[in-house]
């Protein structure tokens, strides 16, 4: 197993801050531009990445991460691109996690073994597959495991006991925690864990726990940090920036600003 | 089940109130009344006078088009109301493709004073205009689908995202015998009196099974309903037929038995038509019902181990099969329906002994005329 998550939550947590994953859909709009794109936000300030393979049917995600899936299959964008640039991000980021975020047909079509083989050679450290449970998991967890990827589950806010208990055991990497119901998107905001909950995770000795689903503003960053979170991801948010550029609404700069912004609000006063 | 995470209580406590109202006599009253005093059960099994006249071939047809809502949809639509209710749920979301099962999810909601929100593919609203209007005065609320292929498959996702959020008070009334368990289960149990009523009628009418039985199968709603009862009468021939659409050769289909690749889409694997990648395809077909990506789980596992056959039907031979019920028994049939007619008409054509054989007929064509007149003038131009 690669030991970059870990490495970066320790660093992070000496230094007493949180981390903040932007999330995009790799070749939104198109491979090269994606590319450049991702460097952009690592260099702005991104921890670590959540990067999503365009999926045709992708039913948990809201309009704006739909639309982007389908710009990059517009684009013609394979599985194999979407390799290529994380096997480029790796050579020029050597020390970020970089995890996947994938719908299972995409695993099922290329084989389970194949699929994680590729991932793991291109430099990806985990996956969170968006349409398998925990209790679905097994299967491509020991697959992910022959190639040293991580699978990071989620964990709703309202699971019961059992589902966190399960999920806490099994996430590797770190635990995405869905702060609401529903799919991406920024339209409804996030909420946030009680310490209850927290000091559940903790005792269950789960994996760093990561906000995400409906953060969009760099206050929710510093909220779930502050509910003791190890960090929050922002997906449709980074996505709707993307979007803008490509109308010309909004400049890479922008994108770049976003980023240092929610990072900023990861570190704690 | 292949949800997200957040989606699995809910289809737990489906699964649980859905079996305990299966030995719940009161449930089964209740429902069973309402098939037979409201939906119209049973159903007629109908000799063809005149197709098969001069031959030694006799073809039935189990006319789920004289159902109340002009479609066997109307049977499980009525079951997972009732679920609904018994769950403390107000609101139903349903996806419909040619908007048959938005009809009868439309008239259960209207019936059990449920609210009623349709998808329902853009592209699909317009080839479907009628139904549209139909669960509309139904007192539903029809919400066109833009994203994705437009169709059935779009309705779909949507429906699940609208659930992810909603589950607290929603049910999510699935149409066919696809998606995530327990729905492939469920939609089963509430359609399989098709085949029961069908064996009783048949045995009474020729003191022997059939054949074979003939049903199309998009998700496979109304096949798996008449097979049920048959799957273990080994001497009878389970046949689903599948929409061909321009021809099997090209892309232009929804033959996913016949041409899909095992994966998972909408909670269930099971055969599916995708690329090398796993993008699902966009599907064909003349029939808004057929027209649809994958197939239900159930029907991908019959054909596997060989108990059930899955053939194609043409939008051409559909739509000669849909003219020549019409003239020939004063019966208009959904396109959906015609493509198991016409594989059945097929059949007789070239079987050398004489053949008895069942076809669900599982809709009536009203909806259709619109669609099959364009279809007809564009073939005179």
């Amino acid at each position: 197993m690669s030991d970059r998550y870990k490495k970066l939550f320790s660093r992070a947590n000496g230094k007493g801050e949180g981390v903040f994953i932007p999330f995009t859909v790799l070749g939104d709009p198109d491979v090269e531009t994606s590319f450049k794109y991702i460097q952009e936000m690592v260099s702005a300030g991104a921890d670590a990445l959540e990067l999503g393979l365009p999926f045709s049917d992708p039913v948990a995600d809201g309009p704006l991460i739909q639309k982007a899936g389908l710009r990059a299959l517009e684009a013609g964008v394979k599985v194999s691109d979407c390799f290529e640039i994380i096997a480029r991000l790796r050579q020029d980021f050597p020390e970020i996690p970089i995890g996947l975020l994938v719908y299972a047909n995409l695993i099922e079509a290329r084989g389970l073994e194949t699929f994680f083989e590729d991932a793991g050679k291109a430099g990806v450290d985990s996956a969170l597959i968006a349409d398998v449970p925990v209790h679905e998991i097994y299967p491509y967890q020991s697959a992910a495991k022959n190639h040293d990827v991580e699978i990071v589950l989620v964990l709703p806010l309202e699971a019961d006991q059992e589902t966190t208990r399960s999920v806490a055991s099994c996430s590797e990497g770190y635990l995405y925690l869905l702060s609401r119901r529903g799919v991406t998107g920024v339209e409804t905001e996030a909420g946030l864990p009680d310490e209850a909950f927290m000091e559940n995770l903790k005792a269950l000795g789960a994996a760093p726990p990561v906000l995400g689903f409906g953060i969009s503003k760099p206050e929710q960053v510093r909220a779930a940090i502050l509910a003791g979170c190890s960090g929050a991801i922002s997906g449709s948010a980074v996505v709707k920036i993307i979007e803008d550029i490509g109308s010309g609404k909004a400049q890479v700069t922008d994108l770049k600003a976003f980023i240092a912004a929610m990072k900023a609000a990861s570190q704690k006063a | 089940m292949f949800v997200p995470e957040v989606l699995v209580p809910v289809l737990r406590q489906l699964e649980e109130v859905f079996e305990k109202t299966q030995k719940d006599p009161e449930f089964q009253k209740e429902y069973f009344d309402l098939l037979h005093t409201y939906a119209g059960r049973p159903t007629a099994l109908t000799l063809c006078r005149n197709l098969t006249k001069g031959t030694p071939h006799k073809i039935y047809l189990k006319r789920e088009d004289l159902l109340h809502g002009g479609a066997h949809k109307t049977n499980q639509a009525l079951g997972q109301a009732l679920l609904a209710k018994h769950m403390g749920k107000t609101r139903i979301i349903a996806e419909t493709g040619a908007g048959q099962h938005g009809v009868a999810t439309a008239i259960a909601c209207a019936l059990l004073g449920l609210k009623a929100e349709i998808y329902m593919g853009e592209k699909d609203c317009k080839r479907q205009e009628v139904n549209v209007f139909r669960m509309e005065l139904l007192g539903a609320k029809v919400i066109p689908v833009k994203t994705g292929d437009k169709t059935l498959k779009a309705a779909i996702n949507e429906a699940l995202r609208d659930w992810a959020a909603s589950f607290d008070t929603s049910h999510y009334l699935l149409g066919t015998a696809a998606g995530p368990h327990p729905f492939p289960t469920i939609v089963k149990t509430f359609q399989k009196m098709i085949g029961e009523e069908a064996k009783q009628q048949i045995l009474k009418a020729e003191g022997r099974l059939p054949d074979a039985l003939v049903a199309c199968v998009g998700g496979g709603s109304n096949a798996i309903g008449l097979f049920a009862d048959f799957i273990s009468e080994k001497g009878v021939r389970l046949i689903g037929v599948e929409a061909a659409g321009k021809g099997l050769e090209g892309d232009q289909h929804c033959a996913s038995i016949q041409r899909g690749k095992r994966g998972i889409l909408h909670g269930s694997k099971s055969l599916i038509l995708q690329n090398p990648d796993g993008q699902i395809r966009e599907s064909h077909s003349i029939s808004a019902g057929l027209d649809y990506p994958a197939v239900g789980p159930e029907h991908a596992y019959l054909n596997s181990i060989g108990r059930a056959e899955y053939v194609g039907i043409t939008d051409e031979e559909a739509l000669q099969a849909f003219q020549l019920l019409s003239r020939e028994e004063g019966i208009i049939p959904a396109l959906e329906s015609s493509h198991a007619l016409a594989h059945a008409l097929k059949m007789t054509r070239t079987s050398k002994s004489p053949l008895l054989l069942l076809v669900n007929l599982s809709g009536r064509g009203d909806k259709d005329l619109v669609e099959v007149k364009k279809h007809l003038e564009g073939q005179n131009v």
